[in-house]
This record gives C-alpha cells, structure tokens and sequence, in this order.
C-alpha cells in the first residue's frame, strides 16, 4: 500500500514504560473507511497502542503518521479530527448527559447553537435521547458506553479510535453497540477498534492485527487469517472431569491438528463430523462433542499457544 | 483592533487558545449550575467578613492607628481590611484550585478526556484559573462594597483594587495548582492548609512585618501574601507609591511559574 493512502501509518512503533516494553515494533498501516481492529489478550499493548494513536501518549520509538501529520508534533491538530471511545468512560459525572457532548464540543471550537443540535442527534443515534436531562451516574454500563461513542462523534471525526467499546457488557447491550458500530462503518467512518472478543473481531473488523505481548504476530482479514491458521471446522470433544494429559497419543491422527486444553481437545479437520465418527471409532466415549466453524480464537490459540479470554 | 489587522494569524491563533481556555470554564460553569455549590461559595467570604468585623474594628478599638510605611496614620480597621481582602482573594482561588482541582484531575478525572480533544496542559490550566477568578472576583467585589460602605476605603480605590485581587486570585490560583499536581492522597492538602493560616497569620496581616525581629521579617517579605497585602494596602488606603510595581511583578511571575509547572506535570501525569 502506498504510504498516502493510509490514514493511520505506524512504523517500528515503541512504547515502553520505563524499562518494559509495552509496545514493541509494530508496523501498521489503516486505509480510510475500512475497520480495522488489534485483537489481543489483556495485557497485549493495545491500549498503550491506540493512546499513541490518539496523540495522549508519546512514542518512546519509531514514526507515527496520523492523516498525513507526525503525532509527535502536530498532535492537536491530529486529536481534532478524532474521535475516542476510551477503555474506561471518563464520562463527566457532574454534567448531564447532553452537557456531556455540548460541553466536549466546545473542546472542538464548535459553536454553541451547532453543538447543540449536533448533540441531539448523537443522542437519537444512540437510542438516549430520552435520558438527555438526566445525570450521567444511574445510566447502565451500555448507556454509559453509547454516550461515550456519542462524544466521540461530536466533532464528526474522520476516524473513530474505540478501545474494548462492548467489554464488560452483558449480551444484549453488545449487540446494541455492535448495531451503532456497524452503521458507522457503513456512513464511510474509519474505525480503530480494540478487542479480546474474537466474535467481535470476526463481525467488525475488515483487517485486523492479532496482538500478543507487544508485537504483532499475524495481519489480514478474518477469513484469511482463519484460512492461514486454522481449519474451515474444529471439533471439540470433552471427557468430564478425567484428566486429558494422555489423549493426545488417543487422538493422534485425526484431523489436521490436536489441541489439548486443561478442560477440552480441540481436533482441527475440514470435517467435523468425519473426526467426531473417528473419535467415537477408536472407542472413546466423549461426555461431550461439539463441531463448530474455525475462529479467530483459534488462530489466537494456533500462534501464542494460549487462549484470548482466560 | 489594530493588531488585529496587522497581525491576523498570530491574533486568530490566541484568540483560538482563549477560546479553548474559555472552554474549560464553561464546563465548570455547566457543573456548578447543578452542584450546591452556591453555598460553598456563599460561606467563602463570610469568612474574611467576621474576621474584619471581630478583629479590625472590635480590636482596633484597643489598638489605636497605626503607621503606613510613607508614615501616614490610618485606623486598625483601615490598616487590617485589605489584608483580609488579600487573604479572601487567596483563600478564594486556592479552594478551586487545590481540592477541586485535585478532585477532578485524580478522583474524577476530568481532564482525561478533556486532553483526548484538542485541548492543550496549558488551556486546562488557564481555564481553570479563569474559573477560580470568576468565584475570587465575586468573593472580592463583595468585600470591596463592605469596606467602602464602612468608609474603610473610598469607592474609588475600591474599583482600582478589584482587578488587582484578581491578580492576587491568579498567582495563588496558579501556585495552588502546580501545588496540587504533587500531592499523592487528599491528607497531603493539610501541608497547604497549615501554610495557608500560616500566611494569613504572618503576611503583615495583622501588624506591619518590621514589627518583627529582621529574620522573621525577612522570611516574610519573601512570601507571596506579603506581596498581595501591600499592594492592596497601598491601593485601598489611597498611597500607591512606585514598589507597588515591584509587588505586581513578584505576583504576576508567581502566576506564571505556578500555570508552568501545573500544566508541565499534568502532561507526566496525563500523557503518559
Ligand atoms: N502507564 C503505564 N505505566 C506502566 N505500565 C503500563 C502503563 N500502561 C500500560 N502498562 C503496561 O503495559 C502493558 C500493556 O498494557 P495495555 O496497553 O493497557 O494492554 P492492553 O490494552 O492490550 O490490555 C501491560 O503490561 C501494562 O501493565
Ligand atoms: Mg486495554
């Protein structure tokens, strides 16, 4: 890709806290409009990642491009043409819901009367226009996290920064979430997402980068990366409470690839069933099987030998 | 106007930064306007009013006049009223400064977000000066009418005096502030509350500092109420003479050491 093309280019980027390393080399480049996600564990040097993006943190190493400026020097004038969806809300608890935009788009230079109007809208897209008078506090955790992307959009960014926009949400609110992120993406709206949800990935995200302890250890889209490291379907088998240290020898041989996790065996096939019938074959009698299509949790698995969520 | 015409860029560039700072008061006003902070701030100059009434004139009734350094006689109230209002001033701008200040930039941490936007350390810092000084100019105007009412000072010098405790407020305010950025729990503002009535006590509040032996005098004319006390003095009993620009000096790179530091550390504490 050429380097004009990227809205976002980071080169060799570092970030180090003292003398740890949070952030260790990683070359990144987002096109506009596309979603693009870093998908890790906790820990992984995402956040640290997108706080350099949004210009809130200096690079320790390598160049950072933002729309065509240096982060390192032309950081306010970067910060206003972004949105950012915090991990943490850092929502204002003294102000109602509506100040909470109309004052944030004072930060932006936006006129009053502008501001205003803007922020109405930001709270029928957000499904709180109801609650505008009301303070920030009672609001649940997927309101508080709808009213943080609102703020985000106030200045009607050129791309939106979103670190874990739906952890900590029960079901429902994420999928409310998801619904909000994914007409964004369809208005044209570059989106930088963060995540430990391999789901939320896989149903968001153009490209992604799977991050694991600061480097980046595998790019593309889902499906590719899917393709690339792991299988089209994986079985997962399960024998109670007994101890799996000896299935591997068991299994040997089925499917493409074993996996044996503390609580279950993964056997990578192109066909689930066929490996299930060769399991049952060998005369073992699994408590439970199931057969499923390949994720990103796989592939997370495949690269790190360790799960995302743990 | 006319720098504006000469200098349209570097004048749209500040009046872009003013704007920005401006945009920090207006959130605390947004804030204010729910909070019971009225009443917080009504018991703020009540304060410095008791203090006048009780030790000024009732006892100034004791104490007899007393002599500016020209050497002119004025009463005890007369001599002790702009040290209160100095001290009202600086009482005013650290209570924003210091606790609220320290509230939102570790408890609630407002500023966060605030510096995910455009928004610069500095325009922080300014705007919330500018804040502290809307509630020290309130604070100080009332003051300023009850010492003219009670013929402490004409209404004349009393007009010259309020923009000149908003001076006072801003170099407080601002040290209050860089103060505040290395506190590490809320029991370390006991240090500045101490240091705060130990300033009150000793600015030449309640007796001209030469009444002290010379260390102490020394140690006093060092301190920035001392600053603040003699330049009211000076303006509201009507002998300005040329070391009042020696004291809006001390104060005016007070407030500028105090808004350096405060925005320096929020950026270690902030963008890391
Ligand atoms: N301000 C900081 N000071 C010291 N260490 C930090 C700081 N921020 C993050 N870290 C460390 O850097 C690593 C990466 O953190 P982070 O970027 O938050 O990861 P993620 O968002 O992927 O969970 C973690 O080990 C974390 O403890
Ligand atoms: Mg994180």
């Amino acid at each position: 890709m050429a380097e004009d093309e990227a809205l976002i280019a980071a080169t060799a980027l570092v970030k180090q806290f003292g003398d740890f390393t949070a952030v260790d080399g990683i070359d990144v480049r987002v096109r506009a409009g596309e979603a693009f996600g870093f998908l890790g564990p906790n820990g992984a040097g995402k956040s640290s990642t997108m706080r350099m993006i949004g210009c809130v943190s200096r690079p320790t190493g390598g160049a950072l491009r933002i729309l065509g400026l240096d982060a390192a020097k032309d950081g306010a004038a970067i910060r206003a043409r972004l949105g950012v969806c915090p991990q943490q809300d850092s929502l204002d608890l003294e102000l109602t819901v509506l100040e909470n935009l109309t004052v944030y788009a004072r930060y932006f230079n936006i006129p009053r009367k502008v501001a205003r109007a803007r922020a109405m809208e930001l709270l029928d897209f957000v499904q709180l226009a109801d609650r505008a008078g009301d303070k920030v506090e009672p609001l649940s955790g997927g309101m508080k996290r709808r009213l943080t992307i609102a703020r985000a959009l106030v200045n009607e960014p050129e791309i939106v920064l979103l670190d874990e926009p739906t952890t900590g949400l029960d079901p429902q609110a994420r999928h409310l979430v998801w619904e909000r992120l994914f007409r964004l993406k369809q208005r044209g709206v570059t989106l930088v997402l963060t995540t430990h949800y391999m789901d939320e990935a896989e149903q968001l995200c153009d490209r992604l980068v799977v991050m694991d302890a600061g480097r980046i250890v595998a790019e593309g889209s889902p499906r590719e990366l899917i393709d690339r490291h792991s299988t089209r379907e994986v079985l997962e088998v399960r024998f109670g409470n007994d101890p799996l240290d000896g299935f591997a020898d068991k299994l040997d041989g089925i499917g493409e690839r074993v996996e044996v996790l503390p609580d279950r065996i993964l056997v990578y096939t192109g066909d689930g069933d066929a490996a299930a019938a060769q399991v049952h074959g060998r005369g073992l009698t699994p408590s439970s099987v199931l057969v499923r299509r390949g994720s990103l949790e796989d592939v997370f698995l495949q690269l790190t030998g360790r799960t995302l969520v743990d | 106007m006319v720098t504006t015409l000469i200098f349209p860029r570097a004048m749209s560039r500040l009046d872009h930064r003013a704007s920005g700072a401006l945009s920090v008061t207006a959130r605390n006003l947004a804030a204010a306007r729910h909070a019971a902070y009225w009443w917080v701030l009504l018991s703020g100059f009540v304060e410095p009013l008791l203090y006048l009434l009780s030790i000024g004139v009732g006892v100034g009734r004791l104490v007899g006049d007393i002599a500016l350094p020209d050497g002119r006689l004025v009463t005890y109230a007369q001599f002790v009223a702009p040290a209160m209002l100095a001290a009202s001033a600086m009482n005013g701008a650290l209570a924003e400064t210091t606790m609220n200040f320290y509230g939102k930039l570790k408890f609630m941490r407002i500023y966060d977000a605030t510096l995910a936007t455009p928004i610069t350390p500095m325009q922080v810092s300014v705007g919330e000066l500018i804040w502290a000084m809307c509630r020290g100019g309130v604070y100080s105007a009332v003051f300023l009418v009850v010492m003219a009412a009670l013929d402490l000072t004409t209404w004349g010098w009393a007009l010259v005096a309020l923009p000149v405790t908003l001076l006072v407020g801003f170099a407080f305010g601002a040290l209050g502030m860089g103060l505040s950025t290395l506190l590490r729990s809320w029991q370390d503002f006991d240090y500045i509350n101490v240091t705060q009535f130990g300033l009150f006590l000793f600015s030449g509040t309640f007796s001209p500092p030469s009444d002290f032996p010379v260390p102490l005098q020394i140690l006093i004319e060092v301190t920035p109420l001392y600053h603040g006390v003699a330049l009211l003095r000076a303006i509201t009993t009507g002998s300005p003479d040329w070391t009042v620009l020696w004291h809006v000096a001390y104060l005016v790179a007070l407030a500028v050491a105090g808004l350096t530091m405060a925005s320096r550390r929020m950026g270690v504490l902030l963008l890391k």
